[in-house]
């Protein structure tokens, strides 16, 4: 009996050269909450002597298995406990100095990004948690590698507007600080509601409670490979045979992302977190999930009929890939990020892909409005109204949502913010431009919605 | 029983336009390895040439990376694609 598949060999090899399958991120996730200190000094030096104690071989690890597969580890990242938790035991707070101590780590051990630079705020912040997100700005600003996250909101505890409210104004910031950037620190900013502590992918990367020691969470991608899928059905598949499909596609992705993170977490000695089975886009061509309606036949992602598209994407990506993995975890379905997609950018260059449309199709996909460049002049408490929808999605529907979006300083409708590299570029999209002002400024708490009656 | 180990197999597959030698040439370098062939395979398809074969490399003094640099400066030199792989990966994405 023969051993060799040539059919099953062709086709992984084709999906890694063709179609851009890759493992998008392992990441390193490491609780700090045995690193605090009264003096913050003392705290930043424990920090960072077990960061690159326990990173120290991350990058070597994911080269050699890259090596061994011949399959792409296109990130290897960290995600920490949020700062605001290790930082507030400091007698004067000093998140700057805490922010740079990570970047430190983060070069030094070799990782392009390390998420955790955040708070969980949805009830109400501590004033460690004030203090944390009023240093956000400009901890992006002095340094290259740190993410930033906040959760402002839950389907059990409500929206936080007073946090909201801080968080416009934080977003705005971030942006004007880093002007010379095209505002790239609101790039490394995300607001959540009901934030998975377990999400391998930037920038909402970070430990959450309840979570281990640490653990090697891993990330997969591959829209082009879903694309090809479905292209690779007689023209006029129905849907059901559709959907059966893009299953079989997510187990063969999600199986080789479970493959790479428990021999990266066997040889790391540590152990294994889940698999992220979101299918994470890139500016290349073909890497797209915007490209996945058109194989579905819409004209341009933004057509009336995506948010369905992306529904049922997203249903048989989790159905597919759930299969393939004992520990599924993160935010594991469809990511829409605008400037990282090239199929997205072209359908926001051109107009057919909405502001709107997008707040709409957040409500079926993984995460939310993502890497949407806006104009620079959008006053702090319209950001604050556009966090507000987004979080009242997730808490009523029970799902992840983010907000990630940059005001683009001295930008408007119509130019273009360039970041580069995974980050990508965007046009500006137009936001409405009613006053959000009255309604945002009003402070205290959205209540947590009731969880019966379900209509 | 090292040998019958799955993360021991490696699976490395040739195309590129035919021509005499290509099995000889990766063969021999397998050979050199201390690679244990256990199974071959080829084929022609779209006018390539496809060869698949099935090594064991327990009993291979070098490590994976060493043998895999061999085969691919073998396939530069004959203009072949190579890729050389442990075969976990297709025997994971392909099975429930």
């Amino acid at each position: 009996m023969s051993y060799i598949n040539a059919d099953s060999i062709l086709e992984t090899i084709d999906m890694i050269r063709v179609h851009h399958l890759d493992i998008r991120t392992v990441t390193l996730a490491l609780s700090l909450r045995d690193c605090c200190d009264a003096d913050v000094k003392i705290a930043g030096e424990k920090i960072y002597e077990k960061i690159t104690r326990y990173a120290k071989n991350l990058v070597a690890m994911a080269n050699e298995i890259e090596e061994e597969y011949s399959i792409p580890i296109i990130n290897k990242r960290i995600s920490v406990t949020p700062i605001s938790l290790v930082g507030e035991s400091c007698k004067e707070y000093d998140y700057i100095h805490l922010a740079k101590v990570l970047d430190k780590a983060a070069k030094d051990v070799g990782v392009n990004f390390i998420g955790g630079f955040g708070a969980l705020v949805e009830k109400g912040c501590t004033r460690g948690d004030i203090a944390l997100i009023e240093s956000i700005p400009e901890a992006l600003k002095q340094t290259e590698r740190i993410c930033s996250s906040v959760n402002v909101a839950s389907s059990k505890a409500g929206i936080n507007m007073d946090a909201v409210l801080k968080m416009g104004q934080t977003i705005k910031q971030a942006a004007q600080l880093t002007a010379d950037k095209d505002g790239i620190g609101a790039a490394k900013l995300v607001c959540f509601c009901n934030v998975p502590g377990d999400n391998p992918f930037m920038a909402g990367a970070f430990h959450g409670y309840g979570e281990p020691e640490c653990a090697l969470n891993v990330g997969v991608s591959g829209p082009g490979v879903v694309r090809a899928a479905i292209e690779s059905l007689p023209e006029g598949t129905n849907f059901s045979d559709m959907a059966n499909k893009i299953k079989q596609i997510a187990f063969k992705i999600t199986s080789t992302g479970e493959l790479v993170g428990r021999e990266m977490a066997q040889r790391m000695n540590l152990p294994f977190g889940i698999i992220d089975l979101s299918l994470a886009p890139t500016p290349e061509i073909g890497d797209s999930v915007a490209g996945i309606f058109q194989a579905m036949g819409l004209e341009h992602a933004g057509a009336h009929g995506t948010t369905a598209a992306l529904a049922m994407l997203n249903d048989a990506v989790k159905k597919g890939g759930i299969m393939a993995s004992s520990h599924v975890g993160g935010l594991s379905g469809a990511f829409i990020p605008v400037s990282e997609d090239a199929g997205m950018i072209e359908a926001a260059s051109k107009g057919c892909l909405t502001f709107d449309k997008l707040e709409a199709m957040t409500s079926v996909c993984s995460v939310g409005l993502d890497m949407i460049a806006i104009p620079g002049d959008t006053p702090a408490d319209t950001i604050s109204g556009i966090i507000a929808d987004e979080m009242a999605i997730g808490m009523i529907n029970k799902k992840t949502t983010a907000v990630r979006i940059i005001p683009a300083p001295n930008k408007k409708a119509g130019d273009k913010v360039v970041f580069g590299g995974l980050l990508g570029e965007a046009p500006i999209m137009n936001v409405n431009t009613l006053s959000s002002s009255k309604f945002v400024q009003r402070g205290g708490r959205i209540p947590a919605p009731i969880h019966s009656l379900n209509n | 029983m090292q040998e019958n180990k799955s993360e021991n197999k490696i699976i490395i597959t040739v195309y590129g336009a035919d021509r005499i030698g290509i099995v000889a040439k990766v063969a021999n370098v397998l050979a050199q390895y201390n690679v244990n062939i256990e199974d071959i395979k080829q084929t022609i398809m779209q006018d390539y040439f496809v060869m698949f074969l099935l090594g064991d490399i327990s009993k291979a003094e070098k490590s994976f990376k060493e043998i895999k640099e061999a085969i691919q400066k073998a396939g530069e030199e004959l203009h072949m694609e190579i890729w050389v792989q442990k075969k976990q990966i297709f025997d994971k994405m392909h099975n429930i």
